[in-house]
């Protein structure tokens, strides 16, 4: 095993007895790119809603639970897709959290939450989760489309501005402080603050 | 027995003529005058009143009317919306009435800790009101202006 290592070290440390200098940096920035756009592909592959779905534990409960609401269907025809809301958006954010998600592979697998029982079981932990999240980077992935700076409080009804231009202005809150079960029903909320 | 059959007689002379007064008035139902083998045009559907301005009760007992939409609220086994904002330890933060005392009694008229699980289902009472026409005229008086009629009358 050793000796392996070291016959492969040593073939790497010498220099290329063969092939051109030109030809290596061009074969390796071809190879390199290719390499690349072939991950970014396969991560955006994951990225998609199709691809969420395509699980009957996201297609049965948590997607059904969404066409119910604003987020899905609404007035202008803009819509969240799953990853808009559960994926950040900047690649290393985006990234750590697609390591985050092997775990889900795991879950899948051994079939944590295959049946609806099962899934109702471990809702409180799973939406604890996201709620985590949301509170760690200040509703990031609200953000995304909801822009405070842009938010017109007169065109708000009252209580939505009055809330919106005190806690949130200051903030004091963020939007996933108030706005939890907006894309998906609740679980047990006792005990969660604020409810 | 024989009297009972001429009660039955009678009755079964006079159901349909009792059924019948129900017909006549301008709404019978609310596909209105179209014939049976078409389908009536939907009308729009109206807007929920959002307000945020209290309406007044025409009656004291009146459950009070919801004056904001409350889309997608949920009120189950798991959670109650309504309560984020209504309930006695949130009214402070909200603003929102607090539900009424009547609220934490059950039936035995007892004070319970929480709302009585016969008041959880706000829905039940109160409800939103729509930014639309009413479909048949409300002739509902309020007893205050009967009271001040007999009063104007003994006068």
């Amino acid at each position: 095993m050793k000796n392996i290592i070291k016959i492969g070290w040593q073939t790497l440390k010498k220099p290329s007895g063969y092939y051109s200098l030109g030809a290596l940096v061009i074969g390796g920035f071809i190879a390199g790119v290719i390499f690349w756009g072939g991950f970014n592909t396969a991560l955006e592959l994951t990225n998609t809603e199709e691809f969420c779905i395509s699980c009957h534990e996201m297609e049965n409960n948590v997607y059904e639970e969404l066409k119910t609401t604003i987020h899905f269907t609404n007035r202008s025809g803009v819509r969240a897709t799953c990853p808009d809301c559960h994926v950040p958006h900047k690649w290393t954010d985006k990234i750590a959290r697609k390591m985050q998600a092997s775990k889900e592979v795991w879950g899948k697998i051994f079939g944590t939450i295959n049946t609806r029982e099962k899934f109702l079981a471990h809702r409180k932990r799973l939406a604890e989760n996201e709620w985590r999240r949301l509170k760690a980077n200040d509703s990031l992935e609200c953000r995304n489309c909801h822009n405070f700076d842009y938010m017109d409080f007169t065109s708000q009804s009252q209580r939505a501005a009055k809330q919106h231009s005190t806690s949130l202005a200051s903030g004091e809150k963020t939007c996933i402080d108030c706005h939890k079960g907006i894309a998906h029903h609740l679980p047990d909320m006792k005990g969660v603050e604020g409810w | 027995m024989k009297n009972l059959i001429k009660i039955g007689m009678l009755l079964s002379v006079l159901l349909p003529v009792t059924a019948s007064w129900a017909a006549p008035g301008e709404v019978a139902t609310l596909r209105e005058k179209t014939s049976i083998d078409q389908q009536k045009k939907p009308g729009i559907i109206p807007k929920v009143i959002n307000s945020d301005i209290k309406q007044a009760r025409n009656y004291p007992m009146q459950p009070p009317v919801i004056p904001h939409k409350i889309r997608n609220y949920e009120v189950n086994l798991n959670t109650n919306k309504c309560m984020s904002c209504h309930s006695r330890q949130r009214t402070e933060e909200s603003q929102a009435p607090m539900v009424s005392v009547t609220h934490f009694m059950d039936r035995d008229g007892n004070f319970l800790a929480e709302i009585s699980p016969r008041r959880y289902f706000c829905n039940q009472c109160h409800v939103t009101q729509l930014d639309t026409k009413p479909v048949v005229e409300n002739e509902f008086v309020d007893m205050h202006a009967i009271m001040k009629q007999k009063s104007l009358a003994q006068k």
